[in-house]
């Protein structure tokens, strides 16, 4: 629902469809753009996601909204969308 | 079925209770209740009024458009137990008018995402009113217009409504524009009819200047990916959130009708599949309200998201 708060609303707008399938190719997408940023997502049992970067540091999330708030949080700063340079690692 | 709730928003002196007032006397606005924050001026006698303190929950880490409205959460879940114990009349919407300062956001938050109040409510519209006098006179009102699914222009007997128009039509073109001299409205001109197509807009192309708000229309011949476009949007929001006021489209995702998405800053509505498409012009349009981006920035880089999906 809320791209913060999905945690307490447990039903994420983006999440809502697909089912296992859906969650695997999202885990693919996630990870070429998390790649950019020198993070990786592993699923874990199919309900949350655990979220590394290269200092070995992890976070567990449970929804796409909050793969966001903690990326920034591991990050140290806002991952836009809009970064040319994310465009062009993806394109 | 779920009960339908108006949010009623503008600017102080904009007029929202002489619209209210106004309403209420048609019966065809029976079997509404009204949700208020101030009490004295709504001529009420045959409905229900509730009045509620403006008390807010910060959630989380304390993002402003995702707080939970505890004071409307409360009203509304009351009035639910109160009608099914019988001890008021039955009611079939509810009208929520907010304080002219209100944020909007926390309010469509509280509709929207609280467990109780989703599940027996449902959002039917947020109708917004602008003063032609004064217009977009704040931060407030530019966000309270930004949000609206019908802009009602009052006082326009009082000042030429021609230039608040133009601004409204710029800023949100979704919406529908009314006129209302002291509340003559009738409440099918403000309930009834559908949402505007986004195929049907017409946008401003001039630049915006520094810190505008305005709205930007994206377009895509080819289907989008639906997995990518919601990794996109969420990571847009997050990033930029607070400058992403509204977010409105029909998306081509490959099925047999669009996919409707609605979201106000960090709040988005559940997405919707209509059955099909009105004609045969398939193409995605996603509207834009917001400052601090192009159409062409967020073009280029959803486009670079869908591709990778392929």
């Amino acid at each position: 629902m809320c791209v913060l708060c999905g945690v307490l609303l447990n039903d994420h707008w983006a999440e809502q469809e697909g089912g296992r399938r859906g969650r695997v190719f999202r885990g693919r997408l996630l990870n070429r753009v998390l790649a950019v940023y020198g993070l990786r997502l592993d699923d874990w049992s199919g309900r949350v996601w655990v979220l590394r970067d290269r200092k070995g540091r992890t976070a567990v999330v449970d929804n796409l909204g909050a793969v966001w708030v903690e990326a920034e949080r591991l990050c140290g700063r806002p991952l836009d969308p809009l970064d040319a340079d994310l465009i062009a690692a993806l394109s | 079925m779920k009960t339908r709730v108006v949010l009623l928003t503008g600017y102080l002196g904009s007029g929202k209770t002489t619209l209210l007032s106004r309403l209420l006397v048609h019966p065809e606005m029976g079997e509404t209740a009204v949700i208020v924050n101030e009490l004295g001026e709504v001529a009420i006698d045959h409905h229900l009024l509730r009045r509620v303190d403006e008390r807010t929950v910060v959630l989380g880490n304390g993002c402003v458009c995702c707080t939970l409205r505890g004071d409307l959460a409360d009203e509304l879940r009351d009035l639910l137990s109160r009608r099914d114990r019988g001890e008021i009349p039955a009611f079939r919407r509810v009208v929520v008018e907010t304080t002219g300062l209100a944020d909007p956001s926390p309010i469509l938050y509280t509709l929207l995402g609280e467990p109780v109040v989703k599940h027996h409510f449902a959002l039917e519209r947020v109708i917004t009113t602008v003063d032609a006098q004064h217009g977009l006179r704040s931060e407030e009102s530019v966000k309270q217009a930004a949000v609206a699914d019908r802009l009602v222009v009052t006082k326009p007997d009082l000042a030429d409504p021609a230039m608040v128009m133009r601004e409204l039509r710029r800023l949100n073109p979704a919406a529908e524009i009314l006129e209302s001299v002291l509340g003559d409205l009738a409440p099918g001109e403000l309930f009834d009819g559908d949402e505007r197509d986004p195929r049907d807009l017409v946008f401003d192309e001039a630049p915006a200047h520094d810190h505008e708000v305005r709205a930007v229309c994206l377009m895509f011949e080819e289907p989008l990916d639906w997995t990518a476009f919601g990794i996109w949007l969420t990571m847009l929001l997050q990033a930029r959130g607070g400058d992403v006021l509204r977010v409105k489209g029909l998306l081509d995702v490959g099925a047999g009708g669009p996919l409707v998405i609605n979201g106000v800053q960090h709040v988005v509505h559940p997405p919707e599949h209509l059955p099909a498409w009105p004609d045969d012009d398939r193409r995605s349009r996603i509207v834009f309200i917001g400052r601090g981006f192009t159409r062409d920035e967020l073009e280029r880089s959803l486009a670079a998201f869908n591709r990778a999906a392929q």
